[in-house]
């Protein structure tokens, strides 16, 4: 697509800086500390389980820790708490493999739930306005914020975790990581590489909010006002 | 709007700031949260001068090679099929941005707050084509509804109280329920919701573009800027060209300082990364993609003495420690960015003329140099602009020229300080209370004795004391 401008305004910058134009052969140096690495160093994956925990409470986000056998009806609880009529998933391949599709199948008989499909264009975007809960897997977990990493793509839209009233996350553990770190890098990485990353990457810590009135903290604005992370060993 | 608010003088607005209770009661309650808030998280990270080192070291390198990454990114952004316009100034930017309104023959644009966007005056802009603009963040919401600018920069309301919002709310908008801020965020949810599914064009501004891969980061709370960034068709980011990193992990190191600095959160809710055009099959995010990169004076600022000020990551923290804010307010400064950064760049964006007390609404306590995540030398940029005011533009304020010449000239004549000392007390007698202090002093002390009272000058002069104890040490040594 098209670029304007871009010669004179790089020029002139070039100029204010007293030197001639950088074109190639810039490289990032090394800098003289990472202190990021030093974050839950050598840490278990079982530790960065509880970190993750603690920081929930923090950012007024339920936490539901099970295995995979008990997931589907711990799962079908939240929704149910959520007082979930309606809800939006994404077509995420990690649905059969932990044994929820069954569940959705199940839950459509008194419940609404829509499954992402592409074929179905903007009306995945009506459904999710509608919708009480939304449900995605994690891509990456930050333990130390409390974060799921979601790689939106054709599948799994940015909606569904946006649009509904609720949120509930389904956390493999495998996807724990210590902070923020470790998933730039894997996406720098990946970059690196010319693998297409996603072109829309969500790093998502509990529920919307503001302090915009008064400094009083309000959860809930214009994203979910609601969040449950279910963390599947 | 642009950088400059409005035309009252200095004086009027430090005035009308510290006769604010509210406002004044709001912000250093806010200071203290803010302030509280950063510390925990920095202690929490026990190596905080390690993570301000390395910020200030990526900030550095990143704007010595400004020319280099910015082509980096507008290559990337490119090929994601986005749609990149460099913009000299303002009027080019908004103009820019107009003719890709006009060309959707939009009726609706929704915005996510954005200090650019407020700079430049694009609202304005965008009204002026009969188009309908809408502020999504709270906050911007609030002041938008008001028609008022935002006095902090990442609370911008923070200037008014919930019976004010709530008053704009019925009045604008036939609100009817309570003051609690909860109710008056959930009314203000299910108005915006409408807005952000009718709109035809979202805009946002940027935290950090990340050169190596064309994406942009938004830091936000609410969620509104993922909203503006999923739901139209068109989307444009408007940056200061400034606002870059090399690569996604130099991006996360500055979120982690932004948002331990500007609300002491690990991450915010959300940390968002899109631009570009969506992929096929892809439902979410536009198909109409613009990046609108801005120099706006920003450039004149590169390979000078005051480069470091491009560092800055707009996370307040200069503010929320600064003892003249926290009595002045955020509306005192006349810039959209206010504290010791707006009084750092307010006039190398927009000349000294209208800004020339900025870099003397300062104790130049250093609070700010030393809470500034990306360790920018804030107060001596500002000693240095009071410098360029007196030697290079003759700009000094009125009173301190006056006083400085008159010094000049009354120190450097022994007689004239001679006399002067000495008739210093009986001068100034009428106005001299309970003997030793001045309650509301002439001239050049009216200024001070306004708001606290003036010791008197002592009866007997430094030099005549001296000249006894002189003589009565001699005779005790005798």
């Amino acid at each position: 697509m098209s670029i304007q401008n871009r010669e004179s305004f790089l020029n002139n910058l070039a100029g204010r800086l007293h030197r001639p134009r950088r074109t190639q052969g810039v490289s990032r140096p090394d800098w003289s500390v990472y202190p990021q690495y030093d974050v839950l160093k050598g840490i278990t994956q079982d530790e960065l389980v509880e970190v993750l925990e603690k920081q929930c409470e923090a950012i007024h986000t339920d936490f539901i820790h099970t295995d995979r056998k008990g997931l589907p009806k711990l799962l079908e609880e939240t929704i149910r708490n959520y007082n979930g009529k309606s809800m939006i998933v994404s077509n995420d391949s990690r649905n059969e493999e932990y044994g929820l599709s069954g569940l959705y199948k199940d839950l459509d008989r008194d419940l609404n739930v829509h499954i992402w499909d592409p074929r179905l264009g903007k009306g995945n975007q009506v459904i999710a306005e509608q919708a009480d809960v939304g449900i995605t897997f994690s891509d990456i977990t930050l333990a130390e914020s409390a974060t799921v990493t979601l790689f939106n793509n054709k599948n799994n839209g940015r909606s569904i975790s946006l649009l509904p009233k609720t949120y509930i996350a389904i956390i493999p553990k495998s996807t724990l990581v210590p902070r923020m770190t470790q998933a730039a890098n894997q996406i720098h990485e990946a970059t690196m590489k010319g693998e297409e990353v996603a072109s829309y990457v969500s790093f998502i810590s509990g529920p919307s909010n503001s302090a915009d009135i008064e400094m009083n903290l309000i959860v809930g604005v214009h994203g979910p006002i609601k969040a449950t992370y279910i963390l599947v060993d | 709007m642009s950088v400059k608010i409005g035309e009252a003088p200095y004086k009027e607005r430090i005035t009308k700031g510290i006769e604010n209770d509210f406002m004044r009661e709001a912000v250093s309650s806010a200071q203290g949260r803010f302030r509280a808030g950063r510390l925990t998280r920095a202690e929490e990270l026990g190596n905080w001068e390690d993570w301000r080192q390395l910020g200030e070291e990526i900030r550095t390198h990143t704007l010595e090679n400004i020319d280099f990454y910015l082509q980096q990114l507008s290559d990337a952004v490119s090929e994601k099929g986005g749609n990149v316009y460099f913009a000299e100034t303002a009027e080019d930017a908004n103009h820019y941005i107009q003719n890709v309104v006009k060309k959707k023959n939009a009726k609706k644009v929704v915005k996510a707050k954005s200090m650019v966007t407020e700079e430049i005056g694009l609202n304005d802009a965008i009204k002026d084509l009969g188009v309908e603009v809408v502020e999504s963040d709270l906050g911007e919401w609030i002041l938008q509804l008001d028609e008022e600018a935002p006095s902090h920069i990442v609370t911008p309301a923070l200037h008014k109280n919930k019976k004010q919002i709530r008053e704009t709310f019925t009045k604008k908008r036939g609100y009817d329920q309570s003051d609690d801020p909860e109710e008056l965020a959930a009314f203000a949810r299910k108005e915006l919701r409408k807005d952000f599914l009718a709109a035809d064009v979202g805009i946002t501004g940027c935290n950090f573009a990340i050169a190596e891969s064309g994406a942009i980061t938004l830091v936000t709370n609410e969620g509104n800027a993922e909203m503006v960034t999923t739901l139209p068709d068109t989307v444009v980011t408007v940056m200061g060209m400034e606002r870059i990193v090399p690569t996604w992990e130099e991006m996360e190191v500055l979120v982690s300082l932004l948002t331990r600095s500007a609300v002491g959160q690990k991450l915010t809710s959300y940390i968002t990364a899109y631009g570009g055009a969506r992929l096929e099959d892809e439902i979410d995010g536009p198909d109409d993609y613009h990046l609108v990169i801005v120099d706006n004076g920003r450039s004149k600022i590169l390979g000078t003495e005051f480069q470091a000020a491009l560092h800055c990551i707009r996370c307040a923290s200069c503010i929320n420690v600064c003892p003249v804010y926290r009595h002045v307010g955020g509306h005192a400064y006349n810039s959209i960015y206010p504290g010791p950064i707006g009084a750092v760049i307010t006039p190398l964006l927009d000349g000294y003329d209208d800004h020339q007390e900025l870099p003397y609404a300062s104790t130049l306590c250093g609070a700010c140099t030393e809470a500034c995540p990306v360790k920018i030398p804030l107060h001596e940029m500002l000693i240095r602009h009071r410098q360029i005011l007196v030697e290079r533009e003759n700009k000094a304020p009125m009173s301190e020229k006056i006083l400085m010449n008159g010094f000049a000239k009354w120190s450097s004549s022994p007689a004239a300080y001679k006399i002067s000392t000495k008739l210093a007390r009986p001068a100034l007698t009428p106005w001299i209370k309970d003997k030793d202090r001045i309650e509301n002093g002439p001239g050049p002390l009216k200024g001070w004795t306004d708001v606290r009272d003036f010791p008197a000058p002592s009866k007997k002069s430094f030099r005549a004391w001296f000249k006894e104890r002189e003589s009565d040490s001699h005779e005790h040594s005798k």
